[in-house]
């Protein structure tokens, strides 16, 4: 019923490639150049060679002993992506498109990043392929990932603070869509997740379906059969369809993905697309899409900053319409409270991100079977949130 | 029922009376609702005394991929004074009652996928709307509104740029109605002080695929700039230097209307006669 590959970018009645017509022979030429090195046996071998030699494949699959017994229910393993090199997932895709960029003999990557935490991994690539690197991020998430802009920046990176509209990752991403229309010649776009136009949501799936190929994998040797859920927290959805891809034949295996809920969905302020948003285009592809009646993008709030996002990935929206992936909401509060419990219990400082799938594992694994198990994709590890943290705790503290 | 001399229609025979005397056409842009919807109206009567031919108007989105800093601004501005898809639609109405003048929207997608495809083509017929120019759709995606505008006889006009290879300017020419929009350089709207010469070459390599009226835009911004593009094109467009203008006079409407007229007359002058 789920089929993994794609034509002319759609995924039903999402995806597509809504650009400017001086981007589409650009995204025509990247979507030939993939479609060659996708198949080339030494491309994938050198991706390969770098994902382990270089970022530190195969990521672990945890079981969280502890955190499983204070909460009494399913067994919760977690996919330690937070231990690749640079921190989150965000190093998969980078390394691939670099590896592309660099095959394609693009001197010059531009990205975009919300946390910090794609542009961090973009900043180390391009440093490890010789390419110049600029990356567009919102003057707000410049000021809270203030720890990510100094790593860019000692990685050789430009980091452009974009202050226009809502000076988060939407921004971040019409500025560097800005720059390639008007760069497109000699640019590579190194995008980060797996939305945007087409040949992108493909490209950066692929990319990190390494996650749920291991997950898979590693589930089978571990506890011999499959886990009785999968859960992600989805922004633009990159470490939600890398890990998702690997279970989506097992029709049996309930996908779950976590959106920001920010102050609370009825509050009004946060932005889970999928949950509450209506299907519209934004950035080049149709998806869901948090908006008003006339069309105009809503802002959005998330305590995680590489969650604050209207729209989400074409694929991830198909997976909804399609019932094969079932989407939440987890709110800031809940998201903290997850953050506390996996590094009380287990020691781990989770991405702010990647709490909202604690929360979320938190919630559900009380009402499972204690021969079930779960698996949490922690996407990265939240030593860049600190900043944020220690004002949350200094609010309690009021 | 639709008038005869409207959409499709109009714009070709806006095309073809300029044509027969030899002369080229002026494309002025704004932003409907910057600062606001009266203004609008009034500058739209005003830049037709001055002698523009087909008057474009930008409908604001809250994500203008395409456009630089000066239209952002003026998106802005309009945004903040409320202006939707649906007002800019009733202005179209008012202005019908007063003014012939062919009128294009130049818009984002998601505005016309909120308001509905369907009710766009019926209403923008009915107001008396001419054309629509979608920035982010590109001739793939556009099947599906073309063909609901083709019946209403509502021109999709396309744009084309330096990039495009000639299998997509074929591609293009082929589903184009009414001009088609060569992007005269590779980037974002925004005056620019020296045109590069691939709006020149693109005018040339469209030539080759087409007969229809090729209207040449982004980055002109001056009078002088006008008679070298008229000899190439058949109409020359500008933008952000006349928005530029609304923006610089924002504190005296009358100052506005005078200034942003005149410079638009500056360019109707600086036309080849």
């Amino acid at each position: 019923m789920v089929t993994k590959t794609t034509t002319a970018g759609r995924f039903g009645s999402f995806g597509g490639s809504y650009v400017p017509e001086t981007l589409k022979p650009a995204l025509e030429e990247l979507a030939q150049a993939y479609e060659h090195f996708s198949q080339d046996p030494a491309f994938q071998e050198e991706f390969v060679t770098y994902l382990n030699e270089y970022a530190g494949r195969p990521s672990l699959l945890y079981y969280a002993k502890r955190l499983s017994d204070r909460l009494g229910g399913a067994k919760i393993y977690l996919k330690r992506e937070d231990l690749n090199h640079t921190g989150s997932h965000k190093i998969n895709n980078v390394l691939g498109q670099a590896l592309l960029a660099h095959k394609m003999g693009k001197k010059r990557v531009i990205a975009e990043t919300g946390a910090g935490q794609h542009g961090v991994a973009t900043a180390t690539a391009c440093a490890l392929f010789g390419l110049s690197c600029e990356v567009y991020m919102g003057a707000e998430d410049v000021e809270r990932q203030a720890l990510n802009v100094l790593r860019m920046e000692l990685l050789g990176a430009k980091v452009i603070a974009v202050s226009k509209g809502t000076a988060t990752l939407k921004d971040a991403i019409n500025e560097a869509l800005r720059d390639w229309v008007t760069n497109v010649e000699n640019t590579y776009y190194c995008f980060g997740t797996a939305a945007g136009p087409h040949p992108y949501p493909s490209i950066v799936r692929d990319f990190q379906s390494i996650i749920g190929k291991e997950a898979r994998e590693q589930s089978l040797t571990i506890e011999g059969r499959l886990p009785s859920a999968v859960i992600a927290c989805v922004g633009g959805g990159s470490n939600a369809m890398g890990i998702f891809s690997g279970f989506l034949e097992d029709e049996e295996v309930p996908l779950i993905g976590v959106e920001a809920g920010g102050d609370g969905i009825d509050q009004g302020r946060h932005a889970a697309s999928l949950v509450a948003g209506k299907p519209g285009v934004l950035h080049g592809a149709r998806s869901y899409l948090l908006q008003d009646e006339h069309g105009q993008v809503l802002s959005t709030h998330s305590i995680a900053a590489g969650l604050d996002y209207p729209s989400v990935g074409p694929q991830l929206a198909y997976l909804k319409e399609q019932g094969r992936a079932t989407f939440v909401a987890i709110n800031d509060r809940e998201a903290l409270d997850g953050f506390a419990m996996l590094a009380s219990t287990e020691g781990i400082l989770p991405a702010l991100e990647s709490s909202h799938a604690v929360a979320q594992a938190i919630k559900m694994a009380p009402t499972m079977r204690q021969d079930q198990f779960i698996i949490l994709n922690l996407s990265g590890r939240g030593d860049k949130d600190v900043h944020t943290l220690a004002e949350e705790v200094g609010k309690d503290a009021r | 029922m639709l008038d005869n001399a409207r959409g499709t229609a109009k714009i070709e025979a806006t095309f073809e009376a300029l044509r027969k005397e030899g002369r080229k056409a002026f494309i002025p842009f704004i932003t409907a609702g910057d600062p606001d919807l009266r203004t609008t109206k009034e500058l739209v009567l005003a830049m037709e005394q001055a002698g523009a031919h087909i008057i474009e108007l930008g409908v604001p989105f809250s994500d203008p991929v395409a456009d630089g800093p000066v239209i952002q601004a003026a998106t802005s501005r309009a945004l903040d004074g409320g202006t939707t898809l649906s007002s800019v639609l009733n202005l179209v109405q008012q202005l019908r009652q007063e003014t012939d003048v062919p009128l294009v929207l130049m818009t984002y997608y998601n505005l016309l996928l909120a308001y509905g495809l369907e009710k766009f083509a019926q209403v923008g017929a009915e107001v008396g709307i001419d054309g629509v120019i979608i920035a982010d759709l590109p001739v793939e995606e556009g099947d599906e509104l073309r063909e609901l505008l083709d019946p209403v006889g509502l021109a999709l006009i396309p744009l084309v740029a330096p990039t495009s290879t000639k299998e997509r300017l074929e591609l293009i020419a082929e589903k184009a109605r009414g001009f088609i929009y060569c992007v005269s350089l590779t980037g974002v709207t925004g005056e620019r002080q020296d045109l590069p010469p691939d709006g020149e070459k693109l005018i040339q390599r469209m030539r080759e695929v087409t007969s229809l009226p090729l209207a040449l835009g982004f980055g002109i911004s001056k009078p002088e700039q006008i008679p070298l593009i008229a000899q190439k094109a058949d109409a020359v467009i500008v933008g952000s230097a006349i928005v530029k203008k609304i923006e610089e006079n924002l504190n005296s409407k009358e100052k506005l209307l005078n200034e942003t007229t005149d410079f638009v007359r500056q360019m109707v002058q600086a036309l080849p006669q």
